[in-house]
């Protein structure tokens, strides 16, 4: 038998959570400590988490982190890297936190290209409070409040915000998109956290990392089929990639 | 035995049992304490790929290597 690789949870993550069975958040935690891990920085790290799903995260958590108000991550995550610039600051939250309710603090932190890591799990609705529209929610998708479908012409589109503070903010370091669909895509996530964490620790700048996530419960789906939904619809709206890698533009 | 199972954490979303190469991965008849029946994997197809543990959002699997 081929030589295999122990692989096993990171310390600070390892405990049972209370996400949804099929919910992508589980995966995502675990890659952010998966490089926390290989960067050496499991004793140096701070997150600020949003209000809703991403609020479970703190249950499963051993380490520093404060439940911020809702949607106020990045304002909290701001003061706390201009006290301890040393420090790994990853705000952690949902896109309902980061750009509904919050959009203003999340835009801002990245307009003054604050030196923090944003990682927004992007389920396109608000997942906690029983799937209601959200501002990423994709036209015609039904959702509690959405009953007949997003009519985009009254609620407006969805919003790429990666994709916007890449194009128009060159204090940003590094914007990028991943899924978890699929273990390659799960594996180029992985290098999309650990180079926002990068540029974090060399103090280039401001660094977003979107992932879509699916949300079996509220989009009424089985956990495979919703990672199928993400393949199928999500991604032509929401392209995977990264947006502005490091050192690019950033004059 | 090729992997460790922490079956208290498994939610029988079956995530891993689709992305198994080896089809290795099957429910079981245990029912855990959250009333969910576990995984369980035969260790005779079992490569020890890591697969399982890169799909499952629980860290139900532990790679022993």
């Amino acid at each position: 038998m081929a030589a295999t690789r122990e692989r096993k949870v990171p310390v600070l993550v390892d405990k049972p959570m209370d996400f949804c069975p099929g919910c992508g958040h589980g995966i995502i935690s675990r890659l952010i400590m998966e490089c926390l891990e290989e960067l050496g920085q499991l004793e140096n790290i701070i997150f600020p988490i949003g209000v809703g799903c991403s609020s479970n995260l703190g249950a499963g958590l051993e380490c520093d982190r404060l439940h911020c108000c809702h949607g106020r991550a990045a304002a909290v995550a701001t003061g706390m890297k201009r006290v301890n610039p040393d420090v790994l600051v990853v705000t952690y939250q949902g896109d309902g936190d980061a750009y509904n309710i919050g959009i203003a603090e999340t835009f801002s932190a990245a307009y003054r290209g604050e030196h923090i890591t944003v990682i927004t799990i992007n389920n396109t609705n608000f997942g906690m409070t029983g799937g209601q529209m959200a501002v990423t929610t994709m036209e015609g998708q039904k959702t509690s409040t959405t009953v007949h479908g997003r009519d985009c012409g009254v609620t407006g589109f969805p919003l790429r915000f990666p994709e916007m503070v890449a194009r128009e903010f060159p204090n940003v370091a590094y914007a990028a998109r991943g899924t978890v669909t699929t273990p390659a895509q799960i594996n180029r996530l992985k290098g999309y956290i650990k180079n926002a964490l990068e540029a974090q620790i060399n103090h280039e700048g401001y660094s977003i990392v979107e992932v879509l996530s699916p949300c079996p419960v509220n989009w009424g789906l089985s956990p495979v089929k919703a990672m199928e939904r993400i393949e199928q619809e999500l991604i032509p709206c929401y392209p995977i990639g990264e947006f502005k890698k490091r050192g690019e533009g950033n004059v | 035995m090729k992997v460790e199972l922490k079956l208290e954490r498994c939610k029988e979303c079956g995530l891993c049992i689709h992305h198994c190469p080896k089809h290795a991965i099957s429910k079981s008849e245990h029912l855990n304490a959250n009333g969910y029946y576990a995984v369980q994997i035969n260790d005779e197809l079992c490569i020890a790929c890591g697969i399982c543990y890169t799909t499952c959002p629980d860290g139900v699997f532990h790679v022993l290597g």
